[in-house]
């Protein structure tokens, strides 16, 4: 059934409630991001630029700005007031992060500077501690360079093996090449949830659950799929979840790394350093429980401040009707985009969340960026950090519009006819 | 088009992007170099047949977008049948009227090059135009290393 005819009966049945349903009022959420309301060379500005990074809304603005214009001070240290007062903030943050993955404890949610970092933390800590010589590390075709160097520098220096899930020409992943890649020499499984390049979202549950038979652990990138999706990490049963504040909507320079329990406690520390210590002498120091053993140093206190605020603002609209809203803004985008003659789709998955990326005939993407901008139309064009992918699709380069929850219908107007004029332009 | 854009893709560059000349690898002996921008991954391969300093063929392949295809194309039209030590003139001239501010370059020598001055109001575009002269100028002193913009 088509969208069209599922409404239309809907209508005639309940029109009051479909209507309710049916609206996301956009509007309104588009006033809660100031920079969003501003021209660029004297065009309105279409930003649709979101997995490079999200834009802010004024609560977080805010938060950041009344952390350091009332509460500044440094965090589980001090003995008065203000260092109360930030530590409390900074805990609250934590604590809401830990709801907003559905994590058992909140000891399990650790401060890093993004998705990046977290990659690094456990490939390094978890990786160096347990793997070995001849074990083997699986990633996949698609992943972004954060998920796929970190592996390589690991295995470079304890002589492990990296091994690539591919991927089909609609950009999805071969689960049985998976399967086959899985074996007893498998030690760890690092996948992303969604893709940055091409939009594909993973069944990561099902490969999960695979890998776990042999008692494999599982790295979960969430750096695309966070901000887009719910994520439960008990019902994924995931060992390791990351994600990035800034594509969250929230501060850049601030992420999470989740890890469970079990694992966390028997890696060694990441970096050393104030916090994560519970005693040092010249002799021997012990190490801090988790999470400090892995927070090593003043952390990014206002980030911490501004992420919570964010994960906040986004749990009371809610990541299922962002989702909705952000699914039919894809279709309608695909839809248009696809009705361009010339135009090829990169990444055409059955499963897909909020990213468009294409090739326009002989037109290099940096050309399309450049037409688009002047416009005031925002697009990523290059490799997205994804430089396997390209090499998979064959294209050096793609242009990627990526959407969020307040980008509109008539965004992707906008962006259609920029794309025309591209063609104009190059014709 | 806007008028920034048209200042940027002026005729000639459209039409030497489509129609790159000497867009081919050299035979026989040749110094060539390899330049790169891991920012966009635009690749390219400048090769060079000298003859006592002159430049008696020059040739490139790649793949890049309109201006950097268009300036390879443009520059080894420039520099067939002159001196090393010209194409190096060429390069400091080409180069400062694109990334500074007081452009004090020879607009008489440059000739028909100057049609990329557009391009220095587009300074994330500033590379794609240098990317070949960068990589010709390590092609003449054919160290063999690939050049990167970064």
């Amino acid at each position: 059934m088509s969208r069209g005819e599922g409404s239309l009966v809907a209508m005639k049945k309940k029109p009051v409630r479909e209507k309710k349903k049916a609206s996301f009022d956009v509007e309104k959420y588009r006033r809660d991001f100031p920079l969003l309301n501003q021209k660029v060379y004297g065009k309105q500005l279409v930003y649709l630029d979101n997995a490079a990074t999200t834009q802010k809304p004024q609560v977080v603005i805010d938060a950041v700005t009344r952390y350091y214009s009332a509460e500044n001070a440094n965090i589980h240290r001090g003995i008065h007031y203000l260092s109360q007062k930030a530590t409390d903030a900074y805990d609250e943050s934590r604590d809401k992060i830990q709801r907003f993955l559905g994590a058992r404890n909140w000891r399990e949610i650790i401060f890093v500077r993004g998705a990046t970092e977290g990659i690094n933390l456990v490939a390094q800590s978890y990786g160096r501690k347990f793997l070995k010589e001849g074990d083997e590390v699986i990633i996949s075709a698609m992943e972004h360079h954060s998920n796929i160097v970190p592996w390589q520098i690991l295995c470079e220096e304890i002589g492990a093996r990296l091994r690539v899930i591919p991927i089909n020409d609609r950009g999805e992943l071969l689960l049985g090449e998976y399967e086959k890649l899985l074996n007893k020499r498998t030690r760890f499984v690092s996948i992303t949830q969604m893709s940055n390049a091409l939009g594909t979202i993973n069944p990561v549950k099902r490969m999960i659950e695979m890998a776990h038979r042999t008692g494999v652990p599982v790295l979960v990138d969430g750096a695309q799929s966070a901000p887009h999706l719910a994520v439960d990490v008990q019902d994924l049963d995931c060992d390791f979840f990351v994600f990035s504040g800034h594509k969250i909507y929230g501060p850049t320079g601030i992420g999470v790394l989740y890890g469970k329990t079990e694992w966390l406690e028997r890696m060694p520390p990441y970096q050393g350093g104030g916090d994560m210590i519970s005693r040092v002498s010249f002799e021997k120091t012990l190490y801090n429980k988790i999470p400090f053993k892995f927070e090593a140093g003043t952390p990014h206190i206002e980030g911490v401040i501004g992420l919570g605020a964010a994960i906040y603002y986004l749990t009371k609209i809610g990541l299922g009707k962002i989702a909705a809203y952000e699914a039919e803004l894809l279709a309608y985008a695909t839809e248009k985009l696809s009705s361009i003659s010339g135009l090829r789709l990169i990444g055409t998955a059955k499963e897909k969340a909020s990213i468009v990326s294409f090739v326009l005939g002989e037109i290099h993407a940096h050309d399309i960026g450049t037409v688009l901008d002047q416009q005031g139309i925002a697009i990523r064009a290059g490799h997205h950090c994804a430089m396997p992918v390209m090499d998979r699709f064959q294209v050096p380069a793609t242009a990627r519009a990526s959407l969020a929850f307040y980008n509109r219908k008539e965004d992707i107007d906008t962006l259609e006819r920029g794309i025309n004029k591209a063609f104009e332009v190059f014709k | 088009m806007t008028s920034d854009l048209k200042e940027l893709y002026q005729e000639l560059i459209l039409d030497h992007s489509k129609s790159p000349r000497n867009f081919h690898a050299l035979k026989g002996t040749h110094r060539k170099a390899e330049g790169y921008n891991p920012l966009c991954g635009d690749r390219i391969t400048v090769y060079l047949q000298l003859d006592g300093g002159v430049i008696k063929d020059i040739g490139f392949e790649g793949s890049g977008c309109a201006i950097s295809k268009a300036s390879s194309s443009m520059m080894t039209v420039s520099l067939k049948g002159k001196t090393a030590a010209e194409a190096r003139d060429f390069f400091e001239n080409f180069h400062s009227m694109l990334t500074e501010r007081d452009k004090s370059f020879d607009k008489e020598k440059l000739g028909k090059l100057t049609v990329f001055q557009g391009v220095s109001e587009f300074p994330v575009r500033v590379k794609c135009a240098t990317l070949a002269w960068h990589t010709l100028r390590a092609a003449l002193e054919s160290d063999g290393q690939t050049v990167s913009t970064e």
